[in-house]
Formats: structure tokens, sequence, C-alpha cells
């Protein structure tokens, strides 16, 4: 490997720059202000220069396709599709020196200690509005000061436990803070997540690079964390929000990642001012959350109120002093960006010092001397909300470019000057994208992430860079298609290889089975469900076309009774990819996105490929053999799906409710279809539809040379334990299952669910074929209903 | 000064639910406080039926009295019993010692705090009144702006009381503050609301007070509008001298000594008699009533 400092400029690199041309009057992160490539890039340059473009295009294949892989997408905010997209990951990385993030970080550090102490001052004394540090309005008018916690100390002392700050460098080289992220910041598991693809996509380079590793920096947040995690056998939790969205799967992915329990508001309870989580073995006590859902929804009862995502009482068991949050409620309040124009100076009165690194000039229009200098300043002036706490450039803000101060925009300034602030429009540093094959420069911020340890505040190596669509630099916003970069924090010397793997001092419980939240207990629970529901509708379309390719749409007797049995399923049986498949499989979808921590990446893909395929084959589909072929193909993924499943996931509580799902629902289903096609009445043919159905024809041709008989098909289907599908052995999974549940028995007293199975069991059991008749099966499935009730009051709700 | 009154308060409020809510956890704010030179408490009780597993008295932000009462179980019902008896001092403003419009603006602005009393949390959007232009057009047009801010306060209650119609069954709970005033009716909580956003649009700082109505006037006298239901007015600030004053828009009167104070805070949403989410399927249904009776001395 040459020496990263001499190594000389070769001319495949200037061959690869020869159209990277940063824009005048920004900095540049590949070329330092003399024009000079900085060192720190060199290696870079080097590998990247020896690699061919075909072979380039497959390697970031390989980083887009791990993070699909990964389960993880971004779902743009645009109007007219609503489709997941990729993750948009700009596979160039950004290359920092680690003497320079040294810098990055003192000052960053000296920032945290800068907002905790301001933070401890407006949930307490408020000697900054009385001193005339901050305007009262600041506080008095902003949603995100929580009056319910004002007074309010922190159990552990501290408001702010993990936080991060977006930074960008200005035209001088120097570096701005350009926001404050104090309430739940996003994105440090976009940051491990870009690190894997990244490496993936610069093996060799990667290896023998000295890029600083990330692990480190959470194994000490997740150590931190555990010192407040008090209960006994308690987990640590990750609160979330019930949406569907990008930030939930990145909560999914950190959840696995850390070991912490994935949790939303609704599988909370607080009783005497302890939270508590809802699981199948009851409630279990938690003592410290990792908070990523906003403040305000975190309880109805005391925040907002119109929130349907939070907790009542949880600001109760906050104060307490029972819970510890990071972060605490109400820490949110520093991101409004009015607080930038106050900082510097209120750093001076608090630590005694300047701060080390500066923010991004501001200026509040409530002051009339500011608003002044915005007037006078406005050609340089990016104008907008004063108590907004979205990120620069976020084209959700209000933002009006001050090229020059309209009539309207006076106006505004004269009628709400306290909820505008000015600022200097930030001309941020250029870093390399490949765009359509070539090195460009490209705008982009820096997020940088900060946790509390007992041993201080440290600083990830590393977190990831957003990168601009276009040179201007209000395209940095992902929703205007911006994308992220993977951040390398490099040192000259040998770094040490951290991994989460190794095992930190200090107590681990192992996590305890019963500590299922309820919510994703019924999650799994419906999904399998729903996937074996699948499965039947499947099966039954393909036994439909099976018969209507042989006999046509002629008055059969047969054909109209399976198109009875399905109008009873529902299944819309004059269609080919009916409306119930396709919401049934949706339906299975939904509940593994909610359980998104719990379920195999694995399972996840199958699952979602199955349902695209459903989607893709509905509308050109035609009755008959195109619809046989399409239905086995699915069979083919469901299989697959269930293979995937069953074969790989770890016998915990989850797999159980999900197989208790699936068996309950494959019991009903082959109940209702004997009680169908079994039946006395029943055409000519309908016996060998249960067969195929039930997937049994094989089997029973092996053992019966006869042709289908009523009394030996139900004997197979229904007592022939030897069969993974017939209703006894499905009953006798399910009492195995349920028997296993926290609470099945109690002091020797059989559960109400486990005494319901009993029932159900015993009373087929006794029986035999010819007792086994239509009335018989139905009642089954009637009690396999209550049963199913009796499983939902007991450990899922 | 009117001379003080002495009354007796009893507040019942009954919630049922069509199937039994399961883990309700809820705050009330029902009880009087003391406040001194305003009113007197000197008794007051607060019942729950069936008993509580769980209560916690405390006071918010504002300083409201506040309990908070959970059960464990499922219920059908929680019933709320409040007994008072309260000695009410206070009689409405006499002196115009208040600024105008922009001489009150000056005056806020020197208020360093962020205390419970201070005027900077009434001034702005609050979650239940938010910026209404509606309200903002008709207050400009109700008021002499030049005029003192108590004369804004009062001339804005005369012009609400004219123009809304009080009407117990147009308005809900959850009614809007622009649908109610766009339809200029309701009851004393969009009355209140209005003359919020209203007061607060000119740039007056303005607030919400839950409270209780005597039930039955002294002799000679109307009986008044939501006597016999929990009630709500307005308070406004005034400027150092005058401080906050309290109008009762319903009624178009100063809130007098028929008016005992419950609590205050930005909007309804702050002083609710009654918040908590329960988790039940079906129906709510609640019902309360009020009485208020003066104690002959």
């Amino acid at each position: 490997m040459p020496d990263a400092t001499t190594a000389p400029v070769t001319d495949p690199i200037l061959a690869l720059l020869k159209d990277y041309h940063p824009p005048k009057g920004s900095a540049d992160e590949l070329f330092d202000g003399n024009g000079a490539i900085r060192p720190v890039w060199r290696d870079f340059l080097n590998y990247f220069s020896t690699i061919e473009p075909e072979d380039l295009v497959a390697r970031f294949r390989r980083g887009d396709q791990y993070l699909r892989d990964a389960g993880v997408f971004f779902r743009q905010n645009t109007n007219d599709d609503a489709a997941d997209r990729a993750w948009p990951l700009s596979n160039v990385p950004v290359i920092i020196h680690e003497e320079e993030w040294r810098r990055l970080s003192d000052g960053l550090i000296q920032r945290a200690d800068l907002l905790e102490a301001v933070l401890a001052d407006l949930y307490g004394e408020n000697r900054l509005v009385t001193d005339g540090y901050l305007p009262p309005s600041l506080l008095a008018s902003n949603p995100q000061w929580l009056r319910a916690m004002v007074g309010l100390k922190p159990v552990s002392g501290n408001h702010l436990q993990f936080i991060a700050f977006e930074i960008g460098r200005g035209p001088n080289g120097d570096w701005w803070v350009l926001s404050d992220r104090t309430q739940a910041p996003a994105g440090a598991g976009i940051a491990l997540e870009n690190r894997l693809a990244t490496a993936r996509v610069f093996p060799e380079l990667f290896a023998k690079t000295n890029v600083h590793r990330l692990a480190g920096f959470f194994r000490a947040f997740r150590d931190s964390l555990q010192t407040y995690n008090t209960a006994p056998e308690g987990r640590i939790g990750i609160l979330t929000s019930r949406q569907l969205n990008e930030a939930y799967l990145e909560h999914a992915y950190i959840a696995r990642y850390l070991g912490f329990m994935l949790i939303e508001g609704e599988d909370l309870t607080v009783e005497n001012g302890n939270a508590m989580v809802r699981t199948v073995a009851g409630l279990t006590p938690i003592t410290a959350i990792w908070r990523r859902l906003a403040d305000s929804l975190a309880d109805p009862l005391e925040l907002d109120e119109t929130s349907q995502l939070g907790t009542p009482g949880l600001v109760g068991a906050v104060r307490e002093g029972n819970l510890h949050l990071a972060n605490n409620l109400g820490s949110g309040v520093l991101e409004a960006r009015a607080f930038l124009a106050f900082l510097p100076k209120i750093c001076r009165t608090l630590l005694g010092e300047p701060l080390k690194l500066p923010n991004v000039a501001t200026w509040w229009c409530g002051d009339s001397a500011a608003l002044e200098h915005v007037r006078a300043q406005a050609t340089r002036m990016l104008l907008s909300p004063a108590l907004s706490s979205l990120l620069p450039f976020d084209p959700d803000d209000d933002i009006a470019y001050g090229a020059h101060i309209t009539d309207t925009l006076d106006a505004r300034l004269a009628a709400d000057g306290a909820g505008l602030v000015g600022q200097e429009i930030a001309s941020l540093s250029t870093t390399p994208a490949l765009i359509d094959g070539r090195l460009v420069p490209r705008p982009m911020s820096l997020r940088m992430f900060l946790s509390r340890t007992p041993q201080g505040w440290q600083v990830m190596p590393g977190g990831y860079a957003r990168i601009g669509q276009s040179e201007d630099v209000s395209a940095i916003s992902m929703k205007r298609g911006g994308s992220v970069a993977d951040v390398w924090v490099v040192s000259d010397t040998p770094v040490p290889l951290d991994t989460m793997a190794t095992q930190p001092v200090g107590r681990y419980p192992r996590p305890q089975s019963g500590t299922l939240p309820s919510r994703a207990a019924d999650n799994l629970f419906w999904l399998g469900r729903y996937v074996e529901r699948a499965e039947h509708m499947v099966r039954m379309l393909r036994a439909q076309h099976l018969r209507f390719a042989e006999a046509g749409d002629r008055d059969d007797p047969l054909q109209a009774s399976i198109a009875a049995y399905m109008e009873d399923l529902p299944l819309d049986p004059a269609k080919p990819m009916p409306e119930e498949l396709l919401g049934t499989l949706d339906s299975a979808v939904l509940s593994a996105s909610r359980v998104h921590d719990r379920f195999s990446i694995d399972g996840w893909a199958a699952l979602r490929d199955i349902a695209n395929t459903a989607v893709e084959l509905e509308p050109n589909l035609t009755p008959g053999d195109d619809t046989v072929r399409a239905m086995t193909a699915l069979l083919y993924k469901i299989a697959a799906l269930s293979g995937l499943v069953h074969e790989n996931m770890f016998r915990f509580t989850d797999w159980q409710f999900l197989s208790i799902g699936r068996a309950m629902e494959r019991t009903a289903d082959m109940a209702a279809v004997l009680a169908h096609f079994a039946a006395d009445d029943a055409p000519d043919g309908s016996l060998d539809v249960a067969l195929e159905v039930g997937d049994c024809i094989m089997t029973y041709h092996r053992r019966y040379s006869l042709g289908s008989q009523r009394d030996t098909v139900v004997d197979l289907m229904v007592f022939d334990t030897m069969n993974p599908r017939a209703v006894l052995f499905q009953l006798e999974q399910m009492r195995a299952q349920v028997s296993k549940l926290p609470g099945a028995e109690d002091h020797g007293l059989m559960s109400p669910l486990s005494r319901s199975l009993l029932k159900i069991h015993s009373e087929l059991a006794v029986k035999t074929p010819e007792t086994v008749d239509t009335e018989a099966l139905t009642d089954l499935v009637e009690e396999l209903g209550e049963a199913s009730n009796l499983l939902s009051t007991a450990y899922l709700s | 000064m009117a001379a003080p009154m002495l009354y007796d308060v009893a507040l019942s409020i009954t919630q049922s639910y069509g199937s039994p809510a399961v883990g309700a956890r809820q705050v009330v704010r029902l009880v009087p406080p003391t406040l001194p030179g305003e009113q007197e408490v000197i008794v007051s009780s607060l019942s729950a039926d069936p008993i509580p597993d769980e209560r916690r008295d405390r006071r918010d932000f504002f300083g409201n009295g506040v309990v908070e009462i959970a059960y464990r179980g499922p219920q059908e019902h929680i019933d709320y019993k409040v007994t008072a008896r309260v000695r009410r001092l206070v009689s409405p403003p006499q002196l115009q010692l208040s600024p105008d419009i922009a001489g009150l603006a000056t005056e806020i602005a020197k208020v360093r705090s962020v205390g419970p009393d201070a005027p900077h949390h009434f001034r702005s959007a609050s979650p239940r009144v938010p910026h209404v232009p509606a309200l903002a057009a008709y207050a400009r047009k109700s008021v002499t702006i030049t005029g003192s801010a108590l004369e804004c306060v009062e001339t804005l209650g005369l012009a609400l009381y004219r123009d809304m119609k009080f009407d117990p069954e147009a308005t809900t709970v959850a009614t809007p503050v622009a649908e109610a005033f766009e339809a200029r009716h309701g009851v004393c909580q969009d009355f209140s609301h209005i003359m919020i956003g209203c007061l607060r649009s000119l740039g007056i700082p303005a607030g919400y007070v839950s409270g209780f109505l005597r039930t039955i006037p002294p002799e000679g006298k109307p009986r008044l509008q939501g006597a016999d239901a929990m009630h709500a007015w307005v308070c406004a600030w005034c400027g150092f001298e005058l401080g906050w004053v309290e109008y009762d828009p319903t009624n178009a009167v100063f809130a007098n000594t028929d008016h005992i104070i419950i609590a205050r805070g930005r909007d309804y949403g702050d002083v609710a008699p009654v918040k908590g989410v329960l988790r039940t399927a079906g129906m709510q249904d609640a019902d309360h009533a009020v009485d208020m009776v003066e104690v002959p001395a």
C-alpha cells in the first residue's frame, strides 16, 4: 500500500477527475483550498481509478442489493407514486482525516454540554429568560417546550443522552453547525447500514484502509443505557411510532443490532408511576427507553391529547423518577431554529468560553436590531419560520430566499417578526458523487452523532453525509431526491477492529421469551393465519381452474359447488386473481411489517415477493391453464416462505404465536373443506377436490388403491396423525404450543384456552370417520373461532 | 366592591361505557382552588366511584389543581362528585387603568418571565385556538383600536354577545372554533374560544377559565346562561396596572361574585374537566350536573 501522503498523483486519477470542477465560492472535500488533492483521499482515488466501469456498476449494485435485502427502503414523499424505492445510497464515501474529526468532535462535545445546560434551565429556573438571554416567546409560543415537563428533574440528572448535529463546511473551509438534533435524531441505523453497504462495494479498499469502526460507539451507548435498566429481567426498549415509514424501519434495524425491544406506545402502560410493557406473560416493568417517538406524542393525557401513538401516564412515570428516557421529554425544544441566534452568547455566559464550532449565523427578527440587520442584508439571507425544527433546505419549510425583500415579505416581517429568522445563506462544501459514470462535485452536509456515557460524551467516528442531487445546495434534502453517503474517518495508523460481538462488561440478562409484547404476538399470530389463508385460497383457485380447463364453463355441478364454497370463504369465483387473495396477502405483509424486528429479513423479502408476484399476475391472467400455472407458481413461493420461516426461526414465543396462527387457520380450512366437499350430497368429484386442496392425493392413492371414498378420505384428512395437514395433527400441534405459553397452567388448573382446545381435540378424537359429518365439522370450525378469541383475550391485548 | 359571597357547590359527572373500559386513566380538574384576593375555599372534596386503584393529587404548569385517577380492571362507569364551600371575593374592574394596544405590546415586552402568569403564554395560537383569519377580521371590525385594552375586551365581549346565539345543541366539545364562529352559535366553550382568538389577534393576551356559575340568580336578576353546567369564560391581560381581568362573553359581564374559578389555561385543552383515553370499543356517554347555591349569611 502506498504511503498516503507521498503517493504521486497518477494519470488514471487525472482521468478520473477530468469532470470534477468544484464550483467557485465553496469549499471541496476532495481538493483543499489550494486546489491540491487532500492526502486522505489518495488511496481511495488510486484504488477507484483501477476499477473498470462495468465492474463499478456491478459493485454499486452489490451495495444497493445489500440494502434491499436488509429490508431498508425509503418511502419518497411524492404524491404520484406510493411505491417503495430503494434506499438512495451514494456509493462514494466522504473521507475525512481523524485529526479534522477530532477538532469537530471537540466542538460538538462542548455544544452538547451547552445544550444540556440550556435544557436544564428551560425546564428549571428559567434564568436565561429572566436574565434576558432568551426572549420569552421562544418558549411560550414554542409547541416543543412542554409545559408538563417544567420543574421535573430527569432521573439520570440529564436531559440528553443521544443527539446529532447537522454540520456543513463553509467557503473558507471552516465547519458550521447547521442544526441541533436534540429530540430523537434519526439516522444512527442509516449510518450503520451505509457502512455495511459501502464496505461491500469496496471490500479490498475498506479492509486495508484505516477506517474507524462504528461498533464501539454503539456498544458504549448500549452499556450506558443499560445502567438505567434496573428492573429485574427488564430489557431496554426503543419506543417507535406505529407508522410504517423509513424511520420505523431504521428503528427495527437498530433494535435488532443492539438487542433492544422494539415497542410502540400501545405496548406500554403505567401503574403507580411505573412504566410496564404489555407482554404475552403479563405486565413487565421497563425503566430505560431510547425514545424515537416525538415527545409531544408520547402521552395523550399530559401532552398532545390528539396523539394516537402515546401512552397515557408516561409523563407520570418520568415525574416519579421511575423511567429514564433518552432523550428526555421536552428536549426537542432546542431544535427550533431561532435558538441558533442566541446560543453563541449563551455559551459565553453558561460555559464561560466561546463556541469552539460556530453555528450558521442567525438573526431572530423579533428583535428590532436583528430585524434591521436582516432587512439591510436581505440579499444574503434566507428567511424561515423561527420555531421550525426542520433541517435546513427541507422543502416542507416555508422558506424565502432573500434575493430581495419583497413587499409581502416586508409586511410579514413587520407583522410577525418573532415568527421569523434570517440566516446567512449557507454555501456547503462539495464532495465526489458518481453520476452517469463520472465523478462530479455535489453539495453535502454531515450528520454526526454523540452519546453520553459514564466517561462523557462519545462521538460516533462516522455518520452519514447527505448529498445533493444537483449543484444547488437546496437539493440536499432527501425529499428532493438527495442521497446519503457513508463517512469514513481515516487514521494514519491501524485502528482497533471493534465489533458488537465482544462481550462488554456489565450485566446482561438473557432476553426472556416472555418479553414478547402482546401487540407483536398479535401480528405474528395473524401473519401465520394470513399466510395459511392465502395458501388455502391459492389451492382452491388452482382446483377450480384445473376443472375449468378440463370441462369448460358448461353447467357442471362440481364447478358450481366449488364456486359456492369459494363464495363462502369469501373468494370471488369469477376472477382468476380475486381481490380477497390480494387483500389477504396485503394483510400478511402489513402484519409482518409491524414485527419488522422479529421476522427474518429473508422471510420479509420472500413474503413481499409473493404479494408483488400476485399483483403483477393480476391484470393478464386468463381462466383455465394460465391461472393453474400462476397459482402453482405462487404455491411454490409460499412453500419457500414457510420453509424459510419454520426451518430457521428460533423456537421463541415469537415462533409459537406464528405457528399457532398457522395451525388454527389450517385446521379451520381443512374442516371447512371437508364439511363442504365430503358432505353426503356433494357432487361427483368433490372428494378429489378435498384431497387436492388438502395436498393429500399422492398419499391417498398410495394407501388406498381404490377410488376416493368418503370414509377413507375423512380418515386421512382428519384422523391420520402422520399427515401434517390432518385436523387432528394440527390440533395436537396447537395444544403442544399453547401448553408452553406463559400462564397456560395456573397452579395445576388449565387456562380457558387450553381447556377449550382440549375439548375440541377430545371430542374429535373419540369420533370415527362415519360420525364426523358436516355438522360436526362445522361445529368444530365455530369452536375454533371461540378458541381464537380466548387466545386474543389472554395474550394479544 | 361587591360584598363577598358564600356558596355551596355540588358537581356530579357520570361516564358510562357501552363495553367496559379497561385500564382507564383520567386527569380531572374539577375542584376550585383558593386564590388569594379572588376566592377562598373553606372545604372541598372530590370522590370517584368506583374507588380508583390509583389517585394522585398535584398541580399543573398553570397552578391548577389536578387529580389523576386510574383503574386497572374493566369499568362500566366512572363517576365523580365534587362538593365545596367557597367564599368569592372579587368584583369586576372599575378603573380604566390599562394602556392601549400599542402600549400593551411595550409592557408585554418588558415581562421577562415564562412563569404561569406571564402574558407570553397567551399571545399566540394554542392547540384549540389556532389562528383563524375570520376572527382577526371580526375583532378589528368590532373594536376601536386606539381604545384601552380593557375597553377592547368589553367591546368585543358585547359584540360577541350580540352576534352569537347561545345554543347548547349546536356544537360539541370537539367543534373547531372556526366552525362555531362561522355559524355564530355555540355554548360557553365556543364563546370563550372565539373571544380568545379575537383578543390574541388584537395583541391582547387571552386565556380560558373554567368554573361554576351560581344556579339561582339573586332576586330580581335574570338566570345566567350555562348555570346548570360547568361554565367557562375568558381572562385577558390588560397591562401591569390592571393585570388579568376576566370576562364572561356568554353573559356579557365581567366575571363577578356569581363566578367561581376552577382552572385557567390557554384554552379548553389545558383545563378540560375530565381528560383521559380509554381502551374501549363501545360508545362513551357522559353527563354532568352542577348546583351552586348561595349560603345564607
